[in-house]
């Protein structure tokens, strides 16, 4: 047993209905956990354009799932998802300090941009706000 | 001698060049995340390369991380291999 921290993108194909995509990732979650695995985080960002086509296609469902499980889990994952004609391109990284740090802290919205990009709605709510209260 | 022709010869205007420097280690980022493709494209030029240290002025270490997440960028279509006017 040697758990690990990995961080898997899969691309499903844009044929799929959006039902059925849920049911494929679904599916996944659902070999991650029964193997003894646990889900950190998950993302689904949706039908997204590709930066060039792939099996002649020029988007692409992507999802993300971010999961502690054992090493020797990947093998599997991994057969599991060249078996499968809906996807189109998977990657697995394996996570170390630094990516996880990075990954709390954008989930958390901590990190720099995101601070900037927090710091400026603020100022131009409040600046709306006074807007409104001139206005008055 | 007139003033003019003292400015010609003595104070030829110099370009100065800021000192390049990493800019993972001046803001002390330690981790490049591949998915952020717009924090990538600023490492990359117009037909989709990499940029090399001597232009960017990243550290070693960092170029070979930020060369890896463009590469996992690629493979899942972030970013292209090749492209034209990519910016």
């Amino acid at each position: 047993m040697n758990t690990q921290q990995y961080e898997t993108v899969i691309i499903l194909t844009p044929v799929l209905s959006e039902q059925q995509m849920q049911d494929a990732v679904a599916g996944y979650r659902g070999l991650i956990t029964e193997n003894g695995g646990e889900i950190v985080h998950e993302e689904n960002w949706g039908l997204t354009k590709l930066a060039y086509p792939i099996d002649k296609k020029g988007t692409g469902f992507y999802h993300l799932f971010e999961y502690k499980a054992d090493s020797q889990f990947i093998k599997t994952l991994e057969v599991a998802f060249r078996r499968d004609e809906r996807l189109m391109r998977f990657l697995t990284v394996k996570m170390d300090k630094w990516s996880m740090e990075f990954n709390q802290k954008k989930r958390n919205g901590e990190l720099h941009g995101q601070k900037m990009e927090a710091a400026a709605k603020a100022a131009a709510k409040k600046k709306v706000e006074l807007e409104v209260e001139d206005d008055e | 001698m007139s003033k003019d022709s003292n400015f010609i010869f003595n104070q030829t205007p110099q370009v100065v060049q800021q000192k390049k420097y990493c800019r993972f280690k001046k803001h002390g980022i330690k981790y490049i995340d591949y998915k952020d493709k717009d924090f990538l494209l600023k490492f990359v030029n117009e037909q989709g390369r990499i940029l090399p240290r001597r232009i960017t002025g990243t550290s070693l270490k960092y170029q070979r991380k930020m060369s890896e997440a463009i590469k996992r960028a690629r493979h899942l279509a972030l970013l292209p291999f090749v492209a034209d006017g990519l910016k």
